[in-house]
């Protein structure tokens, strides 16, 4: 009897928590076609070649994110997928001429997908800092081969690699045609890891990285989930290396060098570990900096200006940016 | 006769006119853009000193080409290709930059003077190495002034082999420029009659020297030649200093080194070593007279690189006062015909291929008794033709280079 009367109850319950959600993910929605609303007429107002390169250094830095947020997994060695993804496009793209950009991007993508295969196989064995440590001894062995092999063209790095046309059809030298084709990028690869986090595989990783032997108790093949993390990221790690690559017309070992392993990290702690929007803000923060920067009287500063944000970052807002935003929102509008 | 004269200057006239005409300057500006790694390992070599080099040759020329002012732009390229391209692609489209100079790693150059290309300006090259600059990578856009690979080696391991170095161990950095720089040495080397008695390659880059100095050592070879750069350079150095390779009986031979790696280490530890330099401050009056100006200004001696940055920029401003016209290929045919005679070069010369031929100088680093200052630095033991230190024409694979007149 009394399941019957708590019956109306329980029915009552999800539904409540079913429209929170659905309002959340209105104001989700809204606020990306918002954000995308600005991406389209950005270049207007920007130079367009430093807009793809935060576009892709954003894309970088929210597939780090997928692992380093929602599965607890501290990579440090995502610089080999970057760079394998600019080096395999970037070489194929000018070896042969009749392949159209987007097939010479999905080789790139795909190599660094497999190349995630086997680095995750091999580090998600451990946990904590022997998986940092793992990852970054892979990542150096990659490096290592790329300051040999032939075709990386070693310290000089690939040159001149052409942006060819999209489908065969569409021109890419232009800088603005560039543009667009880089923002559907993103945004493809923006929507896989949005779908991947909201997915309830998504909520399993949440899972495990909050509490790892629970989910084992649960039954989950806590593993193979982090194998698929591990993977997705690698893969549209690629992916935004070798879009990078097809932009700037380049790839070099600056991409490979662990340094960039390090850059992404910081990134993504600078925009708020976790959140959505924090990986885009951290690349859009860092990369305005060193580019700013750079042109600017306090050249020689770029490093320790950096260094600076980040220690005060760590020390005075640690959820982030995004994260310390979202809880002033919090704490006064409702 | 009379008919023929007035004839003559008619024409001579008519052409001026035509000349001039033509002649013009884009934006009634010359823009120039200074790019160099102005934070990082190459600093020094060229960096925030070289810039000032760029500002002394600007005012030098009073700030401007008959009225038209020259502007200059500057950044750091960070030692990262995509930041270097990124820059100069942003300088040509939305600044219209004429020409960009400094440009210092070669992966950044490679990548900047493909952009230069494309939008058809200028680059003028004085901190890089490599001498693919000028070879598979030539462009029609781009000279190289200062030094490259080719010359230092080349000219390093044929003086040291003159002075009786017969057999050599090489210490190559393992990964295409060290393996290419032991090739060139292996070749002079044989050539001239010495022999390799072995070589050891370590990896790039490397902090740990002691095991690979000690296969030097042990190698019983006359000669132990560093074919490696920068930081791998001075790891070495220090630790052959560290194990007495000099005091023991073995002469030390460095491909790529610098001034300022020279000053950095001291001369405790670089004492006796050989070196191939494209500019000293310290060979003549002119010379040290500019040296003493930009001391004055920035409070070290210029490097080669940075006194390059200089020379590179006068000869363009005065191939722009020439021609008065800032257009790409007036400019660089202008550059090519005159030869440079300042106080970085005497008689050097632009090849097809982008090379700026011209003496180079055998030096050695003195030893602390020797010095009388902080800069005093290093002895002029010969001098190298121009013709003689660079990569000939009939061995270039530049594209520019005529066939017929490599055979």
């Amino acid at each position: 009897m009394s399941s019957v009367e708590n019956l109306p109850l329980a029915a009552l319950q999800p539904s409540v928590e079913q429209e929170r959600m659905r309002a959340a993910r209105r104001r989700r929605v809204g606020f990306c076609l918002a954000l995308l609303g600005v991406a389209l007429v950005a270049p207007l107002a920007i130079y367009p070649v430093f807009l793809m390169k935060l576009l892709c250094f954003a894309l970088f830095a929210c597939a780090f994110n997928l692992l380093l947020g929602y599965a607890g997994l501290l990579s440090f060695g995502h610089a080999a997928f970057l760079a394998t993804g600019g080096y395999v496009t970037g070489y194929l793209l000018s070896q042969y001429s009749g392949l159209s950009t987007e097939l010479g991007i999905l080789a790139g993508t795909v190599a660094s997908g497999v190349l995630g295969l086997g680095f995750g196989l091999l580090a998600i064995r451990r946990q904590g800092i022997y998986f940092a440590m793992i990852t970054l001894a892979l990542a150096q062995l990659v490096f290592f081969v790329y300051v040999q092999a032939p075709f990386t063209g070693g310290e000089n790095g690939l040159q001149g690699v052409p942006r060819g046309h999209l489908f065969g059809l569409i021109d890419l030298s232009s800088n603005l045609a560039m543009y667009y084709f880089v923002l559907a990028v993103f945004v493809f690869g923006f929507a896989v890891i949005q779908r991947t986090i909201h997915s309830p595989y998504g909520q399993v990783l949440k899972a495990i990285r909050d509490n790892e032997p629970r989910a084992i108790s649960l039954g989950y093949n806590v593993a193979a989930h982090k194998l698929l993390a591990f993977v997705i990221s690698a893969t549209l790690t690629g992916l935004a290396g070798a879009t990078k690559t097809v932009v700037f017309q380049l790839a070099s070992l600056t991409d490979a060098h662990w340094h960039m392993s390090g850059e992404v990290i910081l990134m993504t702690l600078l925009g708020g570990v976790g959140t959505v929007l924090g990986p885009l803000v951290g690349a859009g923060v860092v990369v305005t900096l060193q580019s700013y920067l750079s042109n600017g009287p306090l050249g020689d500063w770029v490093h320790v200006i950096l260094g600076v944000i980040f220690v005060l970052c760590v020390l005075l807002f640690r959820a982030g940016i995004v994260g310390w935003l979202r809880k002033l929102v919090r704490r006064n509008f409702k | 006769m009379k008919l023929f004269q007035k004839t003559a200057s008619a024409i001579l006239v008519s052409s001026l006119i035509a000349g001039a005409a033509q002649a013009q300057v884009s934006d009634d500006e010359i823009r120039i853009g200074y790019l160099a790694d102005m934070s990082g390992t190459y600093r020094d070599l060229a960096g925030p000193g070289g810039l000032e080099a760029l500002k002394m040759a600007v005012e030098d020329f009073g700030g401007s080409v008959d009225g038209k002012k020259i502007v200059l732009f500057n950044a750091d390229d960070l030692n990262k290709p995509d930041v270097g391209a990124n820059t100069v692609r942003q300088w040509v489209d939305e600044k219209n930059v004429d020409m960009v100079t400094g440009l210092v790693a070669s992966s950044v150059v490679l990548a900047a003077v493909k952009v230069v290309e494309q939008a058809d300006k200028l680059a003028l090259i004085s901190g890089a190495a490599s001498s693919g600059i000028t070879n598979e990578y030539c462009s029609p856009n781009h000279i190289h002034w200062t030094y490259d690979t080719y010359a230092l080696a080349n000219g390093t391991a044929k003086a040291v082999l003159a002075g009786g170095g017969k057999s050599w161990y090489l210490l190559t950095a393992d990964y295409a420029f060290g393996h290419a720089m032991e090739a060139d040495i292996s070749k002079v080397v044989k050539e001239g009659g010495g022999e390799v008695l072995g070589s050891v390659r370590h990896p790039f880059p490397s902090t740990d020297f002691s095991s690979y100095v000690l296969q030097a050592q042990g190698s019983g070879a006359q000669v132990v030649a560093l074919a490696n750069a920068g930081a791998d350079t001075v790891n070495a150095l220090k630790t052959a200093s560290q194990f007495g390779v000099t005091q023991s009986g073995q002469q030390l031979a460095g491909m790529v080194v610098f001034l300022n790696d020279i000053h950095a280490m001291g001369l405790e530890v670089t004492q006796g070593l050989k070196l191939t330099t494209g500019w000293y401050w310290d060979m003549n009056d002119e010379t040290r007279a500019w040296a003493k100006r930009y001391h004055a200004r920035f409070g070290s001696m210029p490097t080669m690189a940075q006194a390059g940055v200089y020379s590179a920029t006068m000869h363009y401003l005065n191939a722009v006062k020439a021609t008065g016209s800032d257009d790409t290929k007036t400019v660089r045919a202008k550059m090519a015909e005159t030869p440079i005679n300042d106080m970085f070069a005497k008689g050097g010369k632009i090849r097809e291929d982008g090379r700026m031929v011209h003496d180079m100088y055998l030096v050695q680093v003195k030893t602390p008794a020797e010095s009388k200052g902080e800069w005093d630095l290093y002895k002029v033991l010969s001098t190298i033709p121009g013709d003689q230190a660079y990569r000939p024409l009939a061995d270039s694979q530049c594209k520019l280079v005529n066939k017929v007149a490599k055979n």
